[in-house]
């Protein structure tokens, strides 16, 4: 029993329990175990080769085509389909755990009721925090942008001759560039997480704000791994891969100078940072080097500590589907011997919350839940929008940074109002993508085509009469038109898709003809 | 201006108009069953942990059944004398080569599985990651309901670092394969064993 204990890849259940093709970890009872991001039945990608489909290409500050790196990620049909269904299936997980709270829409409303008054009045929290922080014996800095922090951390780290530095995966500094930025300067940055680690590893950006590697397959991460880390390439065993990752990343996180995290919320009346993982390894880069970094975007401030006791509940509900991630972590003084750094980053934020139609997606969590339920997001992977954030709050984040750049970014989505409804905080995630392409189209940000179809488009929606004229003749239009007409280069929404069949009486003229002759309103 | 006043300032002129009132909150009823040792134990074993009555005669006997195979113990409760003393510890990185930990939770979350450890539980924290194996004792009368309730508690705003576990270290990030030992503990057994001595 005790040997057993001690040797828990070696399983001991009998096939008929745990089929070959099911490597997932079981619990006590033998049970199948769902928590952190596992999928709830195996998704195991064809062996077949296929090559992975890379992200948007970047050039400077020349508009994002999104649709034609969509469109390379839909034309590898292995890894559309497993992303699909790895992205869904933690959709519907996400769904159970919610439904399981009778509370869930109280939460979310208090959730988003903390956030916008903690934002509204950020510059109290911001002074309290740090306050707070210093009284116990933290140093505090303050980064108003994404070359700043990166600066400032480079100076921390020279201060105390550290060459050697693992960190957790934070958003907020591949927000900053962080690690190209040190590489350029002479110190070598270690990811711990194993998603990001592979992406590290194969000098890509993250995918997914919580799964940062979903777009590869086993069989991409094991081509990875034997050109990086030296392991079988012919060997792609989930298990096998996760420990040639956590074998040669344990050295680093031994012999590092110093630690760094980012930060899911950061609480003003304590000055605590709470990080949470499911690695555990944001709790080996704050405990184990002898200096540690926390980077924190401003908006992640929340007032008191009762506070976690609401979002706590969410984020990973909304995440994975989880009760909760397997460490939530606060630190909040430095250990005896060691020292600790807070570095608050602005990076556009406080920019941010002057654009009346834009400043409550500063409530965002990070959860990752638009992602998972857009339909764009499941069929294109992350990097097809070449930007740090991704998916449905991407479109909306993404502009603030470099409007020209991700000018087209809002044009990617369906307008289904999935995200909105998924979202922890909500934030009214598809109305601000709408938002976005009117001010996009206003400031002439997006191509003269483009403009001329929503003109035709809004004329038409503005007003009733002639939208129901146009929806009458819709059936025999979309019967008599040339396919050039819908599936061309102009319409992306053809692309990859059939139009439905329209019905034969639209609800209003159905409604007309049999309600409203009978008098009933 | 530094960077500080540049940033506060343009929060001030952004301020976003309206009026946004902290709310209070509700005490949610309790989603668990009276019998919190029970809820507890089906959470933490739906989170990957493994979970273990105290022994009879022995109480201990759960915990030495799992160290029997083990070559460094370091334990940092009183009940098990391991053999690596965390008080001696010089840096946290020379608790590489332990194999099992033996640490006793300040509490449990019956909602979900969690237990919690400050530096007090810990001695050194690094323990609790670089083990490969964490044993939790947990004394049954000190299981609060909810989340929300945990959040109450005093060592949140009371220690340096607190840190909520529920179950080992977990990775799904290579196709969703679940697991566990990903950077931290490959497995974490939670011992109901009365605390000898109430905290004071």
């Amino acid at each position: 029993m005790s040997a057993d204990d001690l040797r828990p890849n070696e399983d001991a259940l009998h096939p008929d329990v745990q089929p070959a093709s099911d490597e997932s970890a079981r619990g006590q009872d033998g049970q199948r175990l769902q928590h952190a991001e596992a999928a709830s039945k195996p998704i195991r990608a064809p062996a077949t080769r296929e090559p992975q489909p890379r992200g948007a290409k970047i050039r400077g500050d020349r508009p994002i085509d999104q649709a034609e790196a969509a469109e390379r990620f839909l034309a590898a049909p292995l890894h559309q389909k497993a992303h699909d269904e790895r992205l869904w299936d933690v959709r519907k997980k996400r769904d159970v755990a919610t439904q399981a709270i009778p509370e869930w829409e109280e939460l979310r409303e208090l959730a988003s009721q903390i956030k916008t008054h903690t934002l509204s009045h950020l510059d109290e929290y911001l002074e309290q925090f740090e306050a707070a922080a210093k009284a116990n014996g933290v140093h505090v800095h303050w980064a108003a942008d994404g070359a700043e922090h990166n600066r400032i951390v480079h100076g921390i780290l020279k201060d105390h001759g550290a060459k050697t530095l693992i960190k957790s995966k934070s958003m907020l500094t591949e927000e900053c560039g962080f690690r190209h930025y040190m590489a350029a300067n002479g110190i070598d940055i270690i990811e711990t997480d194993l998603g990001e680690r592979i992406q590290q590893l194969d000098d890509e950006e993250p995918s997914h704000v919580v799964m940062p590697a979903v777009h590869k397959t086993r069989i991409d991460v094991a081509e990875v791994f034997a050109r990086t880390l030296g392991t079988d390439p012919t060997n792609d065993d989930a298990h096998y891969l996760a420990e040639s990752q956590r074998m040669t990343t344990r050295p680093h996180i031994l012999q590092a100078d110093a630690g760094m995290t980012g930060c899911n919320f950061a609480i003003a009346e304590t000055g605590t940072v709470v990080t949470c993982t499911n690695e555990g390894n944001a709790d080996l880069s704050g405990n184990v080097p002898k200096l540690q970094i926390h980077s924190i975007g401003i908006e992640k401030l929340i007032p008191r500590v009762e506070h976690l006791g609401v979002f706590i509940r969410v984020l990973a509900r909304s995440a994975l589907g989880s009760t909760i991630t397997q460490y939530t972590s606060h630190f909040r003084k430095p250990r005896a011997g060691s020292e600790m750094h807070m570095v608050l980053v602005d990076n556009g934020r406080s920019a941010r919350l002057g654009m009346e139609e834009f400043w409550t997606s500063l409530k965002c969590i990070r959860c990752g839940a638009c992602m998972n339920t857009c339909p764009v997001y499941r069929r294109s992977g992350g990097l097809s929008y070449g930007a740090t954030y991704s998916g449905p709050i991407g479109l909306i984040i993404d502009p603030t940074f470099n409007k020209r750049k991700y000018s087209t970014l809002p044009f990617s989505s369906t307008m289904n109002g999935s995200c909105t409804n998924v979202c922890p905080v909500k934030i009214n995630i598809h109305e601000q993508i709408f938002a976005w392409r009117k001010v996009l189209a206003e400031e002439h940000q997006i191509p003269l085509l483009k403009q001329g179809m929503m003109k035709a488009a809004g004329a038409v929606l503005s007003r009733p009469a002639a939208y129901r004229a146009a929806i009458g003749t819709a059936d025999s239009a979309l019967r008599a038109l040339p396919r050039f007409a819908v599936y061309n280069p102009l319409n992306t929404w053809g692309k990859g898709r059939e139009m439905p069949e329209t019905p034969k009486q639209s609800f209003h003229s159905w409604y007309k003809q049999n309600r409203m002759k009978d008098g009933a309103k | 201006m530094t960077s500080r006043e540049t940033t506060l300032a343009a929060i001030r002129a952004n301020r976003p108009k309206g009026d946004f009132p902290l709310p209070a909150l509700p005490a949610f009823a309790p989603l668990v069953g009276a019998d919190l040792v029970e809820e507890f134990g089906e959470r933490l074993k739906r989170m990957g942990g493994r979970i273990e009555k105290a022994g009879d005669p022995d109480p201990l006997a759960p915990v030495r059944q799992r160290l029997d195979c083990a070559n460094v113990i370091a334990s940092a409760v009183p009940e098990i004398m391991g053999n690596r003393d965390l008080a001696a510890v010089a840096k946290p990185a020379d608790l590489e080569d332990v194999d099992v930990a033996v640490v006793r939770a300040a509490f449990g979350i019956a909602e979900s599985g969690s237990v919690l450890f400050t530096e007090r539980e810990l001695i050194v924290n690094s323990v609790a990651y670089l083990a490969q194996h964490l044993i939790v004792l947990l004394d049954p009368a000190e299981i609060v309901d909810t989340v929300q309730a945990a959040y109450h508690r005093p060592e949140f705003a009371d220690s340096a670092y607190a840190v909520l576990h529920t179950g080992p270290s977990a990775t799904a990030d290579i196709e969703g394969v679940l697991i566990h030992g990903a950077q931290g503990v490959r497995s974490l057994t939670v011992v109901l064993l009365q605390r000898k001595i109430k905290a004071a």
